[in-house]
């Protein structure tokens, strides 16, 4: 999903970085709310910027022949809400876009779009929708992890095509043309994100109980109810 | 083994099919393509040719501010980005383990004797 430095003509570079800037900048006063008013989840702070750090660095093979990464964001806006995820991706980004050259620092307002933003808000979405329906916590957070990787690539597809349509088939046969890219190789990652999603949060009940329950990520009843 | 940890190797082993699968599909698949030799190519460089593709008129406007100069060189500075975060994690999670163990060992010692069932119910 990361769009390569130069490759959105400038008037969508602009238009992407004023876009993304206010929930970056909201994120940001929220991590720092975050970690004053409750400084005991601040290790949960880190561990969900570290888990989005590791995860959009690997490359992992898919089904179509290509490969591609996830991108570690739905844990995260579970269990800080999404506008946590818009500040620590960008972190994420701009590592790799000023030490790896991948990405870039022209594209980093879509790109953060795509991963920062639009990724855990509709992971989010189905998270509390499936609360909601009273389902499972676990499928849940298999729910908002998978589909928050997923709905990344896809926002990406569509950020391409904006800026690229085709001279023949125009925007829509664009939108299918990146699609092809994306879409397919991301599906089996994307569930693949999402059972390590649902391993990590386990770990996290586990291990980090009363954290989760201040964060109102875990209700104690239901907790109690799934301990005995 | 308990119920709690059969699902978490059960999750794990999933997972890691869902890769052998899409290794072995995707190996298949990339025989296929017209350039075997760009077998398991990242996405986000085949949307740059397929953005060339598009519009071959296209010139990027912008270059990378730094590169790491050859594959190597930057597979090592991703294997570092992973270490970073793997450390951060994992950190994370031993504290907060350390401590549960703590609490445990603490709460669990004085009331032992009383007979409540409460202590066994989170091992």
């Amino acid at each position: 999903m990361h769009i390569a430095e130069g490759f959105l003509p400038v008037a969508h570079c602009v238009a992407w970085y004023a876009v993304s800037t206010p929930f970056v900048v909201h994120g940001a006063r929220r991590v720092i709310q975050q970690a004053k008013e409750h400084p005991e989840s601040r290790l949960l702070l880190a561990a969900a910027g570290a888990f989005t750090f590791v995860l959009s660095s690997i490359k992992l093979p898919s089904v179509t022949g290509s490969s591609s990464h996830p991108t570690g964001t739905g844990l995260g806006a579970v269990l800080f809400r999404p506008p946590v995820m818009a500040f620590l991706s960008t972190i994420v980004l701009m590592f790799q876009a000023l030490l790896l050259a991948h990405g870039g620092i022209t594209t980093l307002g879509a790109n953060v779009f795509s991963m920062g933003i639009a990724g855990p808000w509709v992971g989010f979405w189905f998270f509390t929708l499936s609360n909601r329906l009273g389902w499972n916590r676990n499928v849940g957070v298999f729910l908002a992890v998978a589909l928050a990787d997923l709905s990344t690539y896809l926002v990406t597809s569509f950020q391409l095509a904006f800026a690229f349509p085709d001279p023949v088939s125009g925007l829509g046969g664009s939108v299918a043309k990146f699609m092809g890219v994306f879409a397919l190789s991301q599906i089996p990652l994307a569930i693949a994100e999402g059972l390590l999603g649902v391993l990590v949060f386990r770990l996290l009940t586990d291990v980090a109980k009363p954290e989760l329950e201040r964060l109102g990520v875990l209700k104690p009843t239901l907790v109690e109810q799934a301990v005995r | 083994m308990s119920r709690k940890a059969i699902v978490n190797w059960c999750l794990a082993l999933a997972m890691v099919a869902v890769f052998a699968v899409s290794f072995l599909i995707g190996g298949k698949a990339a025989v296929n393509q017209e350039n075997p030799d760009e077998r398991f190519a990242g996405t986000d460089s085949k949307a740059t040719s397929q953005i060339q593709e598009i519009d071959p008129s296209y010139e990027p406007w912008f270059s990378s501010v730094f590169q790491p100069g050859s594959g190597e060189l930057e597979s090592g500075l991703f294997a570092l980005q992973a270490a970073i975060g793997g450390s951060i994690l994992g950190f994370a999670v031993g504290a907060y383990w350390g401590r549960r163990r703590a609490e445990k060992a603490a709460v669990g010692a004085p009331s032992a004797p009383s007979g409540s069932p409460a202590p066994e119910a989170g091992s």
